[in-house]
């Protein structure tokens, strides 16, 4: 039996490194990672107070996050293909222009 | 200190010491290992707060699929490894401090409005019953069957869109 505030400081740690993912890296799929690893931070402090209130709502609630990132990486990394297709380079750095 | 205790202290060791791992590996393929190693941590974490179907969605959905995902496109784009091209040289000590100060705050935060009176128990066994999962679908398709049909939707618009922007036009015409 421990703390539910154990959980929501491992959540907010996960959170941060995935933020400095976002801010240190320039592999637009690792930025997309990073992320993932957000939303992930966010599921776990979700979960870990549906279980002290006994109650359903905050699982239900990751169920809708998760299909909602699968969403989001389908149409990311279908997005990361096309920019390849057309300017032959992911490097994040370099997409600056809008026009293909 | 509780048998509790050491099982969380060690998996959240595991799940830092991965998310670290995702973030500063050289290569990409191994950040997405160390991710998949990070979800599979949490999937346990979810099993420990007694949430089963959680934690399989987990590993079927993130672990499984989405993974999968990123590693296929790591290898069609051959971005294992890119280049480094630091156009903001002063960009990665500013980052580090600014996460640094975040989880300073978010702790200080946490910890300052501590609620020792809300502690996680140990789930009891008719969690893994199937008689919990029925109460769970209860809820899903009766409070929150309008979100579950809009989430429906956006895994169409979501698939279609993917279609959409991957597709090759017959004689290299692009629309």
């Amino acid at each position: 039996m421990i703390s539910v505030d154990y959980y929501i400081v491992l959540s907010a740690i996960l959170f941060v490194i995935g933020a400095l993912g976002v801010l240190i890296r320039r592999n637009p799929l690792i930025i997309f990672m990073s992320i993932e690893l957000m939303l992930n931070a966010a599921n776990l402090a979700f979960v870990a107070f549906a279980s002290v209130f006994k109650t359903f709502n905050g699982q239900i609630f990751v169920f809708f996050v998760i299909a909602v990132a699968a969403a989001e990486v389908a149409v990311g990394l279908a997005l990361l293909v096309e920019i390849f297709k057309t300017k032959k380079n992911i490097n994040i750095d370099e997409m600056n222009s809008l026009k293909g | 200190m509780t048998s509790d205790l050491i099982v969380f202290l060690v998996l959240s060791l595991v799940a830092i010491a991965a998310a670290l791992g995702m973030v500063f590996s050289r290569n990409a393929v191994y950040s997405a290992l160390f991710l998949v190693l990070n979800f599979v941590t949490v999937a346990v974490f979810y099993l420990l707060l007694g949430a089963p179907f959680i934690a399989m969605s987990q590993i079927t959905v993130y672990a499984g699929a989405i993974m999968v995902l990123f590693l296929f496109v790591i290898m069609l784009l051959g971005a294992e490894s890119l280049a480094p091209s630091q156009a903001l040289p002063w960009q990665k000590p500013l980052a580090f401090t600014l996460a640094l100060v975040l989880v300073m705050e978010a702790v200080y935060l946490i910890i300052s409005r501590a609620r020792p009176g809300l502690a996680v128990t140990a789930p009891a066994a008719s969690v893994n019953t199937m008689e919990n999962l029925r109460e769970m679908a209860m809820t899903l398709f009766n409070q929150y069957l309008l979100p579950f049909e809009v989430t429906s939707i956006l895994l169409l618009v979501a698939m279609v869109g993917a279609i959409v922007l991957t597709k090759q036009e017959k004689g290299g015409q692009r629309p």
